[in-house]
């Protein structure tokens, strides 16, 4: 299995107290996994070494060379009264190749398609802030695959997003990992995300496991990242992790 | 008096026309200055070049040289200032700017021959622009033009989501570097016109207006400009009969047509430039 990214050593501090310590982590082409952990614990850090656009303090992270990447940012972070349409945000995506101003009519053609393909046929001139929370991701997901990537990143892709939303982005994703696309996205969702991954890390400032579900949803290694007891139960052959606060029997 | 009188003056034509420009381009740029909540940093960017218009006057040299090297550099300092993000961007952009602004204020004060144009350079004065001006804000608009069109979804790109765009192969410190650039020399130009001290609102009001009545940022690029010179032209007009500094008068006019639009567009406007308006 070819290796897309390696992580190899790495280390980052903003300056103050390291956010992530001695981190080997390999991405390998055809990999589902999901980056787990509590807030603060250095997960955005990580992806964003993964991206590229954060250099360790220590350590080497080493690109396939021409790897296309694609990210999508948390929903939350999106600026919603940005005058801007569905797809003048996809067409984003062919920004760093185009000088022209508008967007040719195979450009259009091929945006139409991904709208479709993402059920947003039609919703081309919406405004982004008319859709529902569902629709508003389907949109940055259209922009992350214009650029049919190899590699897809996403922050945290189910965050203040309801069941059916969570359940459609799950099913998406899953469909882009089949077709060949490698996936990497960081969530706190482990029951309704991380669990259906086949490959979870663990990170609280360093890399606790890596593993599947099985191997890393354990009350050790969950009391380890997030620094909590936490119960795991087996339900129907599904893992189900819960709080177990101290004290309540 | 007619309407028209003043148009038998060429000072008047030179200044109405840098006005109608002036307010066109600052309209263009305002697009991005709003967008990306850098109101403040025009503002302070204009202070910053009365620093170097003070110095040039003092020393002698070229007005637009040596205020154009000054606010060149105190853009590129902001920029980067602002994107290493270890201080505050306000705090940092609030001491380069204050600093030059008050030794501008303190060059004035020494040397007195300079204040003259040192008040014209703050309050903005439409006697003695020069046909060569008039060109040179032409050439200054015809530039922004084609830097906007060149770069337009870099531009937009670095604007609306500047992480998601760096990863996408967008220069991001590139394009933030190229519009304070243009920012830079937007105001070194036009604020002979309006002023230093209300050049800022010639950048913001007619972006905010346009935002209001549109959701489309394409739209908003024609709609700021359009803004801009028809309060630009109007306000030269209104300055002459009036008798009140060119600055004041645009800027008023501006202010009037903030007031209508926010009113007739009501909530809508107002949700439209979320985040502009408090």
């Amino acid at each position: 299995m070819t290796s897309l990214i390696e992580l190899d050593g790495i280390s980052h501090s903003y300056g103050g107290p390291t956010v992530l310590e001695h981190v080997h982590l390999t991405i390998d082409e055809g990999s589902f996994l999901g980056v787990i952990g509590p807030s603060g614990s250095g997960k955005t850090t990580l992806l964003r070494m993964v991206l590229g656009n954060l250099r360790p303090t220590e350590g080497v992270v080493r690109r396939r060379a021409d790897l296309r990447i694609a990210y999508v940012p948390q929903v939350e972070t999106v600026n919603w009264n940005f005058p801007i349409t569905v797809s003048e945000v996809v067409l984003m995506a062919g920004a760093a190749k185009w000088y022209r101003p508008r967007a040719t009519a195979s450009e259009r053609k091929r945006v139409a398609e991904l709208l479709e393909q993402l059920g947003l046929g039609g919703f081309e001139h919406r405004h982004i802030r008319e859709l529902s929370g569902g629709q508003q991701q389907r949109v940055f997901l259209a922009r992350a695959l214009h650029r049919d990537p190899e590699l897809l990143v996403l922050d945290e892709p189910t965050s203040g997003v309801d069941v059916r939303t969570r359940h459609e982005v799950v099913h998406l994703l899953t469909d882009l990992h089949r077709n060949g696309t490698s996936v990497v996205l960081s969530t706190h969702d482990i029951n309704g995300l991380a669990a259906h991954l086949p490959l979870i890390a663990c990170v609280n400032r360093e890399l606790i496991a890596v593993g599947t579900p099985a191997e890393v949803l354990t009350s050790s290694v969950l009391e380890r990242t997030y620094g909590a007891p936490m119960e795991v139960l087996e339900h129907g052959g599904m893992i189900l992790v819960t709080d177990s606060p101290m004290g309540i029997e | 008096m007619t309407l028209f009188e003043p148009f038998q003056f060429e000072f008047f034509r030179n200044g109405f026309m840098v006005a109608t420009l002036a307010g066109a381009i600052c309209g263009l740029v305002g697009v991005y200055v709003v967008l990306r909540s850098m109101s403040y940093i025009g503002h302070g960017l204009s202070h910053s070049i009365f620093g170097g218009a003070a110095a040039s006057a003092v020393l002698g040299v070229n007005f637009y040289l040596g205020a154009g090297m000054w606010g060149l550099l105190s853009a590129l300092m902001i920029g980067r200032v602002a994107r290493r993000g270890k201080i505050g961007a306000d705090a940092a952009i609030g001491v380069i700017t204050t600093a030059s602004f008050a030794l501008g204020l303190a060059l004035s004060n020494v040397f007195g021959q300079a204040k003259r144009s040192i008040e014209a350079v703050l309050f903005g004065s439409i006697l003695g622009v020069t046909t060569l001006e008039v060109i040179a804000v032409a050439c200054v608009g015809v530039l922004a033009v084609a830097i906007i069109g060149a770069f337009y979804r870099k531009l937009l790109f670095a604007t609306f989501d500047p992480e998601v765009a760096d990863v996408t192969g967008v220069n991001v410190g590139r394009m933030e570097a190229l519009l304070m650039l243009m920012l830079a020399v937007t105001i070194l130009f036009t604020m002979k016109i309006v002023g230093v001290l209300l050049i800022s609102a010639l950048l913001v009001t007619p972006a905010v207006i346009a935002r209001m009545v549109t959701n489309s940022f394409a739209r908003m690029l024609v709609i700021a400009p359009l803004v801009g010179a028809a309060c630009g032209a109007i306000g030269m007009v209104i300055s002459y009969h009036a008798n009140i500094s060119s600055g004041a008068a645009i800027i008023l006019l501006a202010a009037f047509v903030f007031i209508v639009v926010y009113t007739v567009t009501g909530a809508r406007g107002r949700g439209n430039a979320g985040g502009m308006i408090h």
